[in-house]
């Protein structure tokens, strides 16, 4: 799926937002954004409410009784959700309607492979924490609603709305696109002898994979 | 020297780059492409860069065409066909292989790749499409990859990846009758759950893959990413090469010769570290039905709809209770006592022609109950399905036999079910909405979904079919 990105992403060092509880086990990105928005441009004005949109609207455009739509929870930044978030379709719309949506930072025990990378690239930071610590968050945000939560991507750390400490892993190399909100295909460019040398002697000892029909 | 899997050996070939951090950039030898994309190709433009290596990018319209229609022309105006066309044009200004719905080697672009003869044994593959997992069925590293990724491929023809993690699948044993490559792997996802395979390649082995057929194959690769895994890979062998052969992109005379040098190479080593391995006994595995809003609730047809109070785990159950409720079902019905309202046969997961035949076999003589739709995966699928007199035994069932497609499976293109509405689909996924607004869909084999047609309900296609 695809949707210009003409704005530099904005580097993430710490964070402190308004979280939302999303209930869901696997919650695949057919649910983040259903595929008839696919084709619609990231300008479109009703773009942000394709988030979740089945989720959280009835077919007469009414609201759903939705954690997402409800004060103080939309006004949430962070989503702390249940295993296997962003499972299913490749499609990078979902990232982008977080996007879109201001939420900067998703919590839960999994994700889709192709959906966290997703999220790296549009500068939305995916966070691991245990099934047992989201859930605890999660019930926390439900009995405390509006609560924040804070994130500290240097430390790589949480702290939930009791204050309790949680640390998280993450690739460096992630963490440092994330830091410094880089352009990867500008980043890239500066291996543009290595990448020419290697497919030089690739083509070579690999002639027959380039054979056209 | 390090013992390596099928999947490690092609990986150190494609790397360019590996930093301290495990990121390695990764060359790309093929770049497949489809009309969802059709912004991408601006959006590089935008950002002033080039398409670096046009001849290793492919592209075919297949989310967004009609199965109704054979020309462009005959797409309704909108947003359906701005992606067909804005697909064709980039294809027409930066030259790379197109192609369009009037040409039988049209369809959906996991069909299209391995019958080009663009899926090769060794090569690395990506698209922006989760599916993309299904080209490693020819001993490929394929993955699916975001808008992002894909822009990335197009002006460098490299991705920064990590390795993932290895996982081994045995399926020993055989197969039953009226066991197919689908049922596998739903007995697999059901096993190992939805997330089971996150962070891994899967490389499937055992008495039974390699018994199984290419399309088989394709079908298990295909749903790996239901089970999580980005990548799944069978070995070449024998099977694999035979069903390369002669296909335009295929190397030719004595580049032939030096690809099956290399390919023969591509085994997993006997000593090869796997981080994880699961053993299924062919010979146990039964039909699947699916009955949740997950790949993983899935069930033997002989089963019964389960209990969430028998669930411990009260996430699970939550979860249980929610899939029930949306595809309203209770909990000890039969599988076998669901009624459908259509039936879709076809996309990536099953639109082959050996998928074709599986639901012809069942539907020869019978008349369906319900709305049917066989959409076959290429032009070329097309013709020799009605080569065969597939599409005769198909029509004189009452079925609507369609041009190629993704169709009912992402419901983009028109073909959908409507809210409420519950279907017997070969697809691959049965999420809430997926084949339309409300829409309820449990996932089966061609076999299967043409037994459901022509009972109107789920049924063990054991019972409808003689061994012969």
């Amino acid at each position: 799926m695809t949707l210009p990105r003409e704005e530099k992403l904005s580097p993430f060092t710490t964070f402190a937002a308004i979280a939302v509880p999303i209930d869901i086990a696997n919650c695949d990105t057919d649910q983040i954004i259903p595929a008839r928005f696919l084709r619609r441009p990231g300008t479109d004005p009703a773009y942000k409410d394709f988030l979740l949109h089945d989720l959280r609207f009835n077919e007469d455009g009414s609201e759903k009784d939705f954690v997402f739509n409800k004060e103080p929870f939309r006004q949430g930044r962070i989503f702390v959700t249940d295993v296997n978030w962003g499972c299913g379709s490749s499609r990078e719309n979902a990232a982008h309607v977080l996007d879109q949506n201001g939420i900067r930072c998703v919590i839960a025990p999994s994700f889709g492979d192709i959906h966290y990378t997703n999220c790296v690239k549009n500068g939305i930071l995916p966070i691991r924490l245990s099934s047992k610590d989201c859930e605890t968050i999660r019930q926390q945000l439900r009995d405390n609603p509006g609560a924040e939560i804070a994130v500290d991507l240097e430390t790589q750390s949480v702290s939930g709305p009791d204050q309790t400490r949680y640390f998280f892993e993450i690739n460096p190399f992630d963490k440092h696109r994330l830091m410094k909100g880089l352009d990867e295909i500008g980043l890239t460019m500066e291996y543009a002898r290595e990448i020419s040398e290697f497919a030089e002697t690739y083509r070579k000892r690999f002639y027959w994979a380039e054979h056209r029909a | 020297m390090m013992a390596k899997t099928v999947f490690e050996k092609i990986w150190d070939q494609h790397v360019i780059v590996e930093r301290d951090d495990g990121n390695v950039l990764l060359y790309i030898d093929r770049h497949l492409t489809h009309d969802l994309h059709f912004r991408a190709f601006h959006a590089l433009k935008e950002k002033g860069l080039r398409l670096k290596e046009p001849s290793k990018l492919f592209g075919v319209p297949d989310h967004s065409v009609p199965t109704t229609a054979k020309t462009v022309d005959q797409i309704p105006e909108g947003e359906m066909r701005e992606a067909v066309e804005g697909l064709a044009a980039a294809a027409d200004e930066l030259g790379f292989t197109h192609y369009p719905m009037t040409d039988d080697r049209h369809g959906i672009v996991h069909v299209v790749g391995p019958e080009q003869g663009i899926t090769l044994p060794g090569l690395t593959l990506v698209c922006g499409d989760s599916h993309t997992s299904t080209h490693g069925a020819l001993g490929c590293i394929s993955f699916g990859i975001g808008s992002t990724e894909v822009q990335h491929v197009m002006a460098t023809q490299t991705l920064w990846q990590r390795k993932p993690k290895m996982m081994r699948i045995n399926l020993t044993g055989e197969l039953g009758f009226g066991v197919s490559g689908k049922d596998i792997i739903l007995a697999i996802i059901a096993k190992i759950g939805a997330a089971g395979g996150t962070g891994y390649a899967i490389e499937f082995i055992g008495n039974v893959i390699d018994a199984l057929s290419m399309e088989g194959r394709m079908t298990l690769c295909n749903m790996s990413i239901e089970a999580g895994a980005r990548s799944g890979i069978v070995a070449p062998d024998d099977k694999t090469i035979e069903y390369c052969a002669g296909r335009p992109f295929a190397p030719t005379g004595k580049d032939w010769d030096l690809a099956i040098d290399y390919w023969v190479t591509l085994r997993s080593d006997d000593n090869a570290k796997y981080n994880k391995e699961v053993t299924l006994d062919g010979d146990e595995i039964l039909p699947m039905v699916t009955w949740g809003n997950s790949p993983q609730w899935a069930l033997p047809i002989t089963e019964c709809i389960p209990d969430p109070s028998d669930e411990s785990d009260p996430l699970v159950r939550a979860d249980m209770t929610a899939a029930l409720d949306y595809m309203q079902l209770k909990p000890g019905m039969a599988l076998s006592d669901i009624q459908v309202d259509t039936v879709f046969i076809g996309a990536c997961t099953n639109s082959r022609i050996e998928d074709m035949r599986a639901a012809a076999k069942v539907a020869k003589g019978r008349r369906a109950a319900v709305r049917t739709l066989v959409v076959p995966g290429s032009g070329l699928v097309k013709k020799q399905a009605e080569a065969e007199g597939l599409d005769r035994i198909f029509l004189e069932a009452g079925m609507e036999w369609r041009e190629p497609g993704c169709s009912m499976c992402v419901a983009m293109n028109g073909d959908m079910l409507a809210p409420g509405e519950r279907s017997a689909s070969t697809s691959n996924r049965n999420f809430r909405g997926r084949q339309g607004l409300g829409s309820r869909t449990h996932l089966v084999s061609p076999a299967m979904a043409a037994a459901a047609a022509v009972t109107g309900h789920f049924t063990d296609v054991r019972r409808l079919e003689q061994v012969t």
